[in-house]
């Protein structure tokens, strides 16, 4: 603990975005723009069977009769969807057979950001599918996994070795045409992960994705895809980052939950996508939908989130409870420095009899941003005994950037009770000197107020992350006090 | 909207507002809004819940005259208290002073025609005046009811003056010959250091249905404290948008307490401007809803200066069919340092198919504040009513108790004890409750 | 260890402390006494270096030191330890964890490396029995919801762990009932030794029963006085502050 309160003050104090590097390695690219020929050419290059391509068309079709969405709070030029490239993948001199045979430099890259894709080198239980630009490069433990049944692969796999499945669960949660961005990914996702947990099994280790972005000009559209069977249970991470570059890239992603009777799925994000620089130039607009649905009875999905990067964010991690006494959870912790917007927050849609959901937010505002909560409650006339309790905290640092709270609560049955609160403050100048006076410094002060006040959320991270979000949350706030 | 009443509206607009009148800018400029806007259509986000498009049907009536109403028709709806209380009246939207009674000196209260007031010595006041809320409401709504400014009043509280009678204003619909429409307005001036209290009353007249729209302003300066009232209880029929635009120029104190009973479709636009620094605002609302009616209470705290404070709650009782709306709003600027601003919407669902819609929300760009709001949606304690089963109370004296409980820190925030009293017998005999 | 000279400050224009002298060595405990608004409190924030006054005149050397330039973290490491008259709460941030951090700072600053956990953990439970405190109180965030007795001993726990120089506790002994006091006191007699000094700010005698001074001053509309020892204490809770009022503004006259 001492050495790692050591190495948190020395990235307070020397920190800029570390994961801004670029990898030199050749890559295989689709032409710039986008249309029907495109989306044909991304499905071949993955040799997708036809059902496959004719689902992206429609997709696509869809998405052409739609308009780019203005959103009240966050503000940016319109996107030039022919100025992306939809598919790039690097060159691998072989196509990898085994983890042993992975490109060195992709190896080297995922090391430099902390993956181990050596599958002896294990320290902790985490079963890892890396995703660079459009493609899977590994996933590791997919054959432990196999042994208890549990799938675990790139969506491209899956689509070749799990059709049956595939055709039955993908868009059954977030349709295609739920909104512009999600007809967007589901006509030229290139890649993501699929898993698959089955009936009564309990996945013994974490599962999770690495996404990278390394390719200029590119955008990323990931979808992942976890299906919960009957009293199934897996914990699910997701990891983000990418280069800095002067030019704002479109990360568009879909990520869908289905959890069946008694199933419980626990999906924890660290999302740390380059933010862009001080000026607010460059940086990811990460515009995502992540819908998970408590099919069955007794089933949970609880969604856990840090975010601290993009420099546009929005997205609403949302549980439709259809089953009787199904859980539904939301836990946020979002940063904002310098120019970054974010408008985030959840849905949580109750259905069916006795569903429960609790959600626990908190904004942390500094530099000139802009961090906004949008949440939705929604009780609906047969959602007898519905309970749900909301809590929406922000911090400010800093005279100008702005916290803002929209939370729309409906309730349709008198039996439900839904509560919510919500506060903004700001560090006080007395707290500050208090730790000064016991020989803090400011800036470790802050840092530790800062993680004080996120505590609730921290503690739902599984411990590797844990650590790694709490000096995150310090080095995107550094220099932001004083 | 179909084109015949958009056809209608304007030729009435053509006819209320002669070229040459004082406020025949103000209500072109207001006119050329409502062509810009529209009436706001369903996906409008600030008019999701209140459907305000589907009231302009072929069949609403504009009125252009007014119709023969006696202060006899008046009586049985006057509020207690009305025998010292100066009485101003409108009917159809339009301010009648033969109706009116004022027993305020003049040398405390000035009441003139909107119209007349801005042709003399308060030209410049009204100019500057007038249509400050528009800017926080760019909805046709808002537009339509300036347009038709010219038919309103004006209220002066003068300097220093602590007055202690009410004004009342009866806001009439004579809906006796079929569905009508009225657009009223006042404007009040309180000026520095004086007192008032002002309570607005609306009554349909006839049964049919009726349409308000209503827009209602006032300018508080240094040391000015001001008591505002609305109670509806019109009757099912009843529509109603109204909204009560509140400024403190100087550090002041403003109250307001809303009180809806009952209506169709009735949404409250209620708007604190902090101004100045040090001011305090309080805000109060009562639903109290039965049938299928819809309250939509939309607030909104502004906070332009430094340290201001700003407490708000909102009580709602839902039964039968009922929907009550919450949508509650806080600004605070870049250099409203020090605010400090509270927030609280509590509602019980009693009725099996009654809703409620919350939406409280703070947008805050200062970082030396503390906010805070809070919001319940439930039902009434089973706790409680148990305690009080076990003490012998009847399942439904125990819950118009509890009910009544819930309602009282509102009521108790009627000053003016007549206006309080009367109130408090009306939800008292809708929740069938022997005090 | 401090020597105060011609200390003059105030805040927003106003002078409420208006030429203080005070020198205090290492094995000293000194009293400072006085009735409410006299500037006490001030001079406890002054030292500790609370940026909403402003020292308009004067020197102050601690540890041989100018202190004035110090921020207040620098004077917390040098050995200045300020218990707080009302000290503040810090949602979400557990009490050990706090003192962990302060602890490992101050040991940074000495070149000293900082403890490990279990070390740590040693010190905290040897600590915790000077001032009586409970484990669970520790695990809490840092005061919240404490009662006053609690805030209090919380202090003079922090004070233990920190071991410094000069420890001023600013009106500690207010809001506390007798065993509380009881408890208190005996910590900071049991810290008290020859290499360290203590500057106590009380309006009332009461907390110099616990902890006997060396001296005692007594500070009137920004000024000591009148000094002397623990019976000038005697002397104040006997006579009450008007006679000190009575006197000075009677020489003032002259």
């Amino acid at each position: 603990m001492p050495e790692e309160n050591d190495d948190i003050l020395e990235q307070v104090t020397s920190s800029e975005y570390k994961y801004g590097f670029v990898t030199d390695i050749e890559s295989d690219d689709a032409p710039k723009g986008l249309n029907e020929d495109i989306v044909r050419f991304i499905s071949a290059k993955k040799h997708e069977p036809e059902w496959m391509l004719e689902w992206r068309l429609k997709a696509y079709r869809h998405w052409l009769t739609m308009e780019q969405p203005q959103w009240a709070n966050v503000t940016f030029p319109p996107i030039d969807f022919q100025d992306i490239i939809y598919y790039s993948a690097p060159k691998q001199k072989i196509a990898p057979n085994s983890l042993d045979e992975i490109d060195p430099e992709l190896r080297k890259t995922f090391e430099k950001l902390g993956i181990s894709l050596n599958e002896q080198k294990r320290l902790t239980g985490v079963a890892v599918d890396a995703v660079i630009d459009s493609v899977s490069i590994a996933t590791t433990f997919k054959e432990e996994l196999a042994e208890l049944g549990i799938i675990f692969c790139s969506m491209s796999e899956a689509v070749q070795e799990h059709p049956e499945l595939i055709k039955k669960y993908l868009g059954s949660v977030v349709p295609a045409t739920d909104n512009y961005f999600t007809a967007l990914n589901s006509a030229v996702f290139s890649d993501g992960s699929f898993c698959y947990i089955p009936a009564g099994v309990r996945c013994p280790m974490e599962l999770s994705t690495y996404f990278r972005i390394n390719a200029a000009n590119t955008g990323q559209f990931e979808r992942t895809l976890i299906v919960a069977e009957a009293g199934s249970y897996v914990s699910y991470l997701e990891g983000c980052t990418a280069p800095m570059r002067d030019e704002n890239q479109l990360h568009a992603a879909v990520v869908e939950i289905l959890a069946a009777e008694k199933a419980e799925v626990k999906y924890s994000t660290v999302q740390n996508w380059y933010p862009g620089d001080k000026d607010g130039k460059g940086g990811i607009y990460n515009f995502v939908t992540k819908r998970g649905i408590c099919q069955g009875d007794h089933s949970k999905i609880s969604w856990t989130q840090v975010e601290t990067g993009s420099s546009i964010t929005w997205k609403y991690p949302s549980v439709v409870l259809k089953g009787d006494h199904s859980v539904g959870e939301f836990y946020s912790v979002a940063v904002t420095n310098n120019h970054q917007q974010a408008d985030t927050g959840t849905k949580m849609i109750h259905i069916g009899k006795n569903t429960r959901s609790r959600i626990v937010s908190k904004g942390i505002s500094a530099g000139m941003s802009n961090n906004s909560y949008r949440g939705l409650v929604q009780v609906g006339r047969n959602a007898s005994h519905a309970r749900n309790f909301s809590q929406c905290d922000s911090l400010l640092l800093g005279d100008k950037c702005g916290a803002h709270t929209f939370p729309y609560i409906e309730v349709k049955n008198n039996t439900g009770i839904v509560e919510h609160e919500a506060t903004t403050s700001k560090i006080g100048e007395d707290q500050i000197f208090y730790c000064n006076q016991r020989g803090i410094d400011t800036e470790t002060a802050v840092a530790l107020i800062i993680n004080g006040f996120a505590k609730e959320v921290m503690n739902q991270l599984p411990m590797e992350f844990a650590v790694e979000a709490q000096k995150l949350l310090a080095i995107s706030l550094e220099g932001s006090v004083g | 909207m179909s084109n015949l009443i958009h056809t209608r509206l304007e030729e009435n607009f053509r006819a209320s507002n002669p070229a040459q009148g004082p406020l025949s800018d103000f209500s072109a400029r207001s006119w050329a809004d409502f062509q810009t806007y529209g009436i706001p259509p369903v996906k409008h986000e600030e008019w999701k819940y209140a459907r305000v498009s589907a009231l302009f049907r072929d069949d609403l009536q504009l009125p252009i005259s007014i119709p023969a109403v006696t202060a006899a028709d008046i009586d049985a709806h006057r509020l207690p208290g009305h025998e010292t209380a100066t009485e101003l009246v409108f009917i159809n939207g339009h301010f009648v002073p033969s109706l009116s009674t004022i027993r305020h000196a003049e040398t405390d209260l000035m009441i003139a025609p909107l119209s007349e007031a801005a042709a003399g010595a308060d030209a410049a006041f009204i100019a500057a005046n007038l249509g400050h809320s528009a800017a926080y409401h760019p909805d046709g709504i808002q537009a339509l009811n300036g347009a038709f400014a010219g038919a309103g009043v004006f209220i002066r509280a003068r300097r220093g003056k602590q007055i202690e009678q009410p004004v009342y204003i009866y806001l009439i619909s004579d809906s006796r010959t079929g569905f009508i429409f009225s657009q009223p307005r006042s404007l009040v001036h309180v000026e520095a250091g004086a007192a008032l209290q002002i309570a607005e009353h609306y009554i349909t007249l006839g049964g049919q249905e009726s349409f308000t729209n209503e827009v209602f302003e006032l300018v508080a300066e240094q040391n000015a404290l001001v008591d505002y009232y609305k109670i509806q209880h019109e009757g099912s029929t009843a529509n109603h948008v109204g909204t009560t635009h509140i400024r403190q120029t100087g550090k002041c104190v403003t109250n307001a307490v809303t009180i809806s009973l009952s209506g169709a479709l009735v949404r409250n636009n209620l708007n604190m401007i902090m101004e100045s620094e040090h001011g305090e605002s309080h805000m109060y609302g009562l639903s109290l809803l039965n049938g299928k009616t819809l309250v939509d209470n939309h607030t909104i705290v502004d906070n332009v200066k430094p340290h201001c404070f700003s407490n708000e709650l909102y009580k709602a009782i839902m039964d039968e069919e009922s929907t009550g709306v919450f949508n509650g709003k806080i600004f605070v600027r870049k250099d409203a340092q020090k605010t400090n601003a509270y927030q609280s919407n509590k509602n019980i669902l009693v009725g099996e198919r009654s809703a409620a819609n919350t939406k409280p929300q703070l947008e805050i760009f200062a970082d030396d504040v503390k906010c805070s709001h809070g919001c319940t949606i439930g039902r009434l304690d089973e706790e409680s009513l148990f305690y009080l089963r076990a003490r012998g109370l009847s399942e439904q004296n125990a819950r118009s108790l509890l009910l009544h409980a819930f309602a009282v820190d509102i009521l108790d925030k009627i000053k003016w004890e007549p206006l309080r009293q009367h109130v408090d017998a009306l939800i008292s005999e809708r929740l069938q409750f022997e005090i | 260890m401090l020597k105060i000279e011609n200390l003059h400050a105030g805040i927003e224009e106003k002078e409420i402390l208006k030429g203080i002298n005070l020198e205090i060595k290492a094995g000293e405990v000194h009293a400072i006494m006085g009735p409410n608004g006299s500037g006490k409190s001030t001079l406890a924030s002054v030292l500790a270096g609370r940026d909403q006054f402003e020292v308009t005149e004067g020197s102050v050397s601690f540890m041989g030191k100018d202190l004035l330039d110090m921020a207040p973290e620098e004077r917390a490491r040098e050995g200045m330890f300020l218990a707080f008259q009302y000290p503040v709460e810090i949602p979400g941030v557990s009490t050990t964890n706090f003192i962990k951090t302060a602890v490992n700072e101050t040991r940074k600053h000495r070149g000293e490396e900082p403890l490990d956990a279990v070390s740590f953990l040693k010190l905290m439970k040897e600590k915790m029995k000077l001032v009586q405190i409970d484990q669970a109180l520790l695990s809490r965030s840092l005061n919240e919801g404490f009662s006053g007795g609690e805030k209090k001993r919380n202090e003079i726990f922090q004070m233990a762990m920190l071991e410094p120089k000069l420890a001023i506790l600013d009106e500690t002994d207010s809001g506390l009932d007798i065993d509380a006091l009881r408890i208190v006191a005996n910590g900071v007699n049991q810290y008290r030794n020859s290499e360290n000094a203590f500057l106590l700010v009380t309006h009332y005698q009461r907390l110099l029963d616990y902890i006997v001074p060396d001296y005692v001053h007594v500070l009137y509309n920004g000024r000591i006085v009148r000094s002397g020892t623990k019976e000038l204490a005697l002397e104040l809770e006997a006579k009450g502050y008007d006679f000190i009022k009575n006197e000075v503004d009677a020489i003032s006259q002259d």
